[in-house]
């Protein structure tokens, strides 16, 4: 492979053309995959247990540390200013418009992703989707697509988790142990925070996030070569794509969200 | 079972083309299949027999040609068409391919679930009398991790066989088996294609109990067809071949070196030797 003939670049421009299409197609039939998904929901809802229930320890632990952090850190650059009654609204902003979604779509990607990158690839490499291909059972409909949406179901309902938690965290540091007034802690987060521009905005990133990660990794897994070289590639590009997925998408998304 | 001999032949390759980038693994292959007959496909390896079971499956298209089911070619039908004929097929991977998180049980169940309506006695019953035919009934429950390698492929023909196909693809059935479970692996194929009225491909590389239970040998070498007929009239082929590929010779048409560079360019030459 070399930079500078023509063919070569014009062979690897098309094979990425080529990958970016199989992707792109891979992702329009799981999008259509949702009635058939509906209709078979106990895959789905078992995925949700697989993907959701099992990443809760860790989503809940992160969220009660990045609260506690968040609190410590807030108190004292507010209390410089007299206003050290804000870190209530603070938290709670924080944690909803970007590190609920974000930290959690991190950790989801390295706890749910690989191990869907890795399941799938393992599938593949030991031919159990040619085996289900040739019991004329589509493997996307089958295998992937109930993973797809117990994925994007998941993630939503693990962000709030990780908010909910976090607000606790910051509360534990602030209330009891920093001894803030807790009225005015409960009382600035309620009036500061607008369920639709900071909760809705959140809650739409951690759907977008949910997509994002669930078909990165499942597209990893699909296309993995399927041998223990490729499956461990595969799992390794399921977390570095999808966080900086994640990052590049949170970008784009708070620009459009809270500049307007 | 008594098939009458104009019978037309379940599966036909029709000057079958298929490679891999240059180079060609078929290259304007036919032969036929006859209907309800146990057929061995044989050959070295990398000569194109998983190769044949895939066009056959639809799994990959051939280049040129046509490989006809019953007379339609699986490489033009579409998607419903290749399913709905995936259905009269039954395929055992080399090393069954079973399903790792369903017990032996629900590997069986699986087409029966995906495919039909059947209420869940129904379904038992059915996967328990395809397990009795394999002779692992009482292994119901094992899960695939618990299970032997030749049992694994048992579990996997009792899958293979659950909807009842016209046509059972076996990849290397007999690979890796211990000599009790080859046998055993061999009587089944051979039991199963004349009591449920298969008709049987046999991928293998094992002389012996292949030409045992097969009627039909087809050997595939260079891409092309290098003898094809009965097991015994292949025994006595003339062809250089076929006579070191049935008899296990190390040389012949097929060397035991893969081509390179000669010895005395990477070894250099012994002293005193010197050209």
């Amino acid at each position: 492979m070399s930079w500078w003939r023509p063919a070569d670049v014009g062979y690897a421009a098309r094979h990425r053309l080529a990958g970016l299409g199989a992707g792109a197609r891979l992702f329009g039939r799981l999008l259509a995959s949702v009635g058939s998904s509906l209709k078979r929901f106990s895959l789905v809802r078992d995925q949700v247990h697989f993907l959701g229930n099992y990443s809760l320890a860790i989503i809940a632990v992160s969220g009660l540390f990045v609260g506690f952090v968040m609190g410590l850190q807030y108190y004292y650059g507010l209390q410089r200013y007299g206003a050290s009654e804000s870190v209530g609204v603070l938290i709670s902003l924080s944690l909803l418009r970007e590190f609920g979604p974000v930290i959690t779509a991190l950790l989801f990607a390295g706890r749910a992703g690989t191990s869907l990158t890795a399941e799938i690839g393992l599938m593949k490499a030991g031919e159990q989707l040619s085996a289900m291909e040739m019991m004329a059972v589509d493997p996307v409909q089958r295998i992937l697509a109930p993973r797809f949406w117990g994925g994007v179901i998941a993630m939503p309902a693990l962000s709030a988790v990780f908010c909910a938690v976090g607000v606790l965290g910051g509360w534990i540091v602030c209330v009891p142990l920093l001894g803030i007034d807790g009225g005015a802690f409960w009382g600035q987060m309620q009036s500061g925070t607008d369920v639709f521009k900071d909760l809705g905005n959140g809650v739409v990133k951690s759907i977008v996030f949910g997509f994002t990660v669930t078909f990165i990794a499942l597209l990893q897994g699909y296309t993995a070569h399927p041998t223990p070289e490729g499956v461990s590639r595969a799992t390794t590009r399921t977390v570095v794509v999808a966080s900086l997925s994640v990052l590049g998408l949170d970008f784009l998304l708070t620009a459009m969200m809270f500049t307007i | 079972m008594d098939t009458p001999i104009t019978a037309p032949p379940l599966i036909e390759f029709k000057n079958v083309t298929f490679g891999y980038g240059a180079r060609a693994i078929l290259d304007g292959v036919s032969f036929e299949v006859p209907r309800g007959k146990v057929t061995a496909l044989m050959g070295a390896s990398g000569g194109g027999k998983t190769t044949v079971l895939r066009l056959i499956g639809g799994q990959m298209r051939a280049q040129r040609g046509e490989v006809r089911l019953d007379g339609v070619d699986v490489g033009a039908m579409k998607a419903d068409a290749l399913y709905a004929a995936r259905r009269r097929m039954g395929m055992l991977f080399q090393f069954g391919a079973l399903f790792t998180d369903m017990s032996a049980f629900d590997n069986v169940a699986f087409p029966l679930r995906e495919h039909t309506q059947l209420p869940e006695p129904l379904v038992r019953d059915i996967v328990l009398m395809k397990l009795d035919a394999v002779g692992l009934r009482g292994a119901r429950n094992l899960m695939p991790s618990e299970v032997s390698g030749g049992m694994a492929r048992r579990v996997a023909l009792a899958r293979a066989i659950a909807l009842d196909p016209d046509l059972v693809m076996y990849d290397e059935p007999f690979a890796g088996l211990d000599p009790i479970s080859l046998g055993t692996a061999a009587r089944l194929i051979r039991r199963l294609n004349d009591t449920i009225g298969l008709t049987s491909i046999v991928v293998s590389h094992d002389l012996e109990e292949t030409f045992r239970i097969a009627d039909h040998v087809i050997i595939l070498a260079n891409g092309g067809i290098a003898a094809q007929g009965a097991p015994d009239a292949v025994r006595q082929s003339a062809d250089p071949l076929v006579h070191q590929f049935v008899n296990a010779l190390p040389e012949g048409p097929v060397h035991f070196h893969y081509p390179g560079v000669s010895v005395e360019e990477d070894f250099g030459h012994a002293e005193g030797h010197q050209p």
